[in-house]
């Protein structure tokens, strides 16, 4: 049996008592190194999903269909690598680097959310993507303005601003779609078709499946389970598609007046799982891209690292 | 068309044209820091070329609905990407041109003063950024040396098109800005450790064709990519 040293425990009750508290775990905090790994994880996580999930968006870029999409557009992947990089920032405060989340990215010991492995098809891909894929994402992420980690927190609160943003945005392109010519209406309603279920597994496995979340809630990384989260999310978009003008794919979706919720069907979590696994349409492609940018741009980094030695200049 | 028109369509093309190019890198740049650069230079371009073009008629009915013979930007910017060097010899030559125009336009009685002097501070700070990165790989490694070199060496036959007289633009005192330009540019590669190239740059080809219509292969091909969906869909609104 191991011994606790009696600082050791002092320390543990204080950062209990911070949890307990509602305040902040800061990055000269003692912390329980579960907790640390847990919060590198996922920032990590949440880091190499703003890096991913440019390439989806970045596909339409050079195809936009006028130049005030084709800037909304632009701004919108900008943004993205803006968000990857407070992340990566917010987990080096953890004591890990970027060199060493992107390596693990590369690798494939570490993931990225799963929807990022759909292929964007059409240019309402690029409307379904703002309205659910960022509005699952908002949905999951307002509640981390309030994590107990303070640079994670802070970053979330600058994130969830921009995000929001582009939901507006992806709103207003698919209503203007839906609203437009009956082929443009048609484009829309497919790309919600496929978006979807996707947007749902966004929020995780259900609880009853959910490895890490009874100990992220206990220490309040997670404030709500993925099934609340992702309830939350179908209550919201049901009466948008409704305005919108399209429908949802789900032929069980139904109001339960004594819940006071929509009632939704079954997911495929089979096809979650496959996805996870690396079995999903993109999961290649993502990945091979994301290594090529990286070993292609290897000689630009070298060239500025030699350069700032020769120069005594900090690198990047 | 009038005098303003006749001006801000070969200018409104090229900030169109690169900004596509450097769209293009989303994605695909050697650091996320880069990610954000090129996409905030691409979209300070495309606001540029949203308000040139606007002056001469609808901005999407201009970008998308026009054919290859009827651009009439450089055929600098419509220059492929190549590697990041190439990317970079490109910024460098433009922006330095586009600068040094903008600063001259800022100064004019022209309608375009008041957009040329607000683009102006924009273009000072794409200038800084492919200043700063030709001196990195300039003076880099061995590998980066070469390829920035073999990237300014290539890129410097379309060059010459940017001090050829512009229909509208008569006032402007070119052989000047051609000084201006090649002191600047001189100076930058001197300081990065490269040779300025010597090689033509006033072929029949290069010279003054891009505003006449007359355009490189890879131009076709690209301008396919960016109006296929803008086309596919006459009289839509997006």
């Amino acid at each position: 049996m191991t011994t606790i040293a009696p600082e050791e425990t002092a320390r543990e009750a204080v950062f209990d008592a911070t949890v307990a508290a509602d305040e902040r775990i800061e990055p000269r905090d003692w912390m329980p190194d579960a907790y640390r790994s847990t919060l590198v994880r996922q920032i990590a996580q949440h880091a190499h999903s703003e890096i991913i999930g440019m390439q989806p968006e970045a596909n339409w870029i050079t195809r936009a269909p006028s130049l005030r999409r084709k800037a909304i557009l632009m701004a919108k992947v900008q943004d993205e690598a803006g968000h990857g990089l407070y992340l990566y920032s917010a987990a080096e405060t953890l004591g890990t680097s970027r060199d060493e989340l992107l390596d693990k990215l590369h690798s494939g010991r570490q993931k990225y959310s799963s929807i990022f492995n759909y292929p964007t098809l059409t240019w309402a891909d690029v409307g379904a993507i703002g309205w659910l894929v960022d509005g699952a994402a908002i949905t999951n992420q307002v509640p981390l303005c309030r994590c107990s980690y303070g640079p994670y927190a802070r970053a979330m609160v600058r994130v969830c601003k921009e995000e929001s943003f582009h939901q507006r945005q992806g709103y207003e392109l698919l209503l203007t779609l839906s609203r437009g010519t009956d082929a443009q209406h048609a484009m829309a309603q497919d790309a919600v078709n496929r978006w979807w279920w996707p947007s749902l597994m966004m929020f995780g496995p259900p609880d009853d499946e959910s490895s890490h979340s009874a100990q992220s809630m206990a220490w309040k990384i997670k404030r709500h389970s993925n099934d609340e989260l992702r309830q939350r999310f179908v209550d919201i978009c049901v009466p948008q598609a409704e305005a919108l003008g399209l429908t949802l794919p789900d032929p069980d979706l139904t109001w339960n007046d004594e819940r006071g919720h929509w009632e939704f069907g079954p997911i495929d979590w089979a096809e979650f799982r496959e996805v996870l696994k690396g079995n999903g349409p993109c999961n290649e492609q993502r990945i091979s891209r994301r290594r090529q940018a990286h070993e292609d741009g290897a000689w630009v980094r070298e060239a500025a690292a030699a350069h700032a030695a020769k120069h005594g200049k900090a690198s990047r | 068309m009038n005098i303003t028109a006749t001006l801000a369509l070969p200018l409104g093309d090229d900030a169109l044209i690169l900004s596509h190019r450097l769209g293009e890198w989303a994605g695909h740049a050697p650091v996320l820091e880069e990610e954000v650069a090129l996409a905030n230079i691409a979209l300070d371009l495309l606001g540029q070329a949203r308000i040139l073009l606007s002056l001469v008629g609808d901005e999407d009915e201009l970008a998308y609905l026009r054919e290859e013979r009827q651009f009439r930007n450089l055929q600098l910017v419509e220059q492929p990407n190549g590697d990041f060097a190439h990317t970079i010899a490109r910024q460098l030559y433009f922006s330095t041109y586009q600068e040094l125009l903008f600063d001259h336009l800022a100064s004019t009685e022209s309608e375009l003063a008041p957009l040329a002097g607000k683009a102006v501070k924009e273009v000072a700070y794409h200038r800084d950024h492919a200043h700063q990165w030709t001196l990195r790989l300039g003076d880099g490694t061995d590998e980066s040396r070469t390829r920035m070199q073999r990237a300014v060496d290539a890129l410097w036959r379309f060059t010459g098109e940017l001090f050829e007289p512009v229909e509208g633009l008569e006032t402007v005192p070119w052989p000047t800005l051609h000084d201006s330009w090649t002191a600047r540019i001189t100076s930058t590669l001197e300081q990065a450790t490269l040779t300025v190239p010597e090689g033509p740059r006033h072929g029949a080809w290069t010279a003054g064709a891009g505003r006449q219509g007359l355009h490189t292969e890879p131009f076709g091909r690209m301008l396919a990519e960016m109006q296929h969906l803008h086309r596919s869909h006459p009289g839509a609104t997006w």
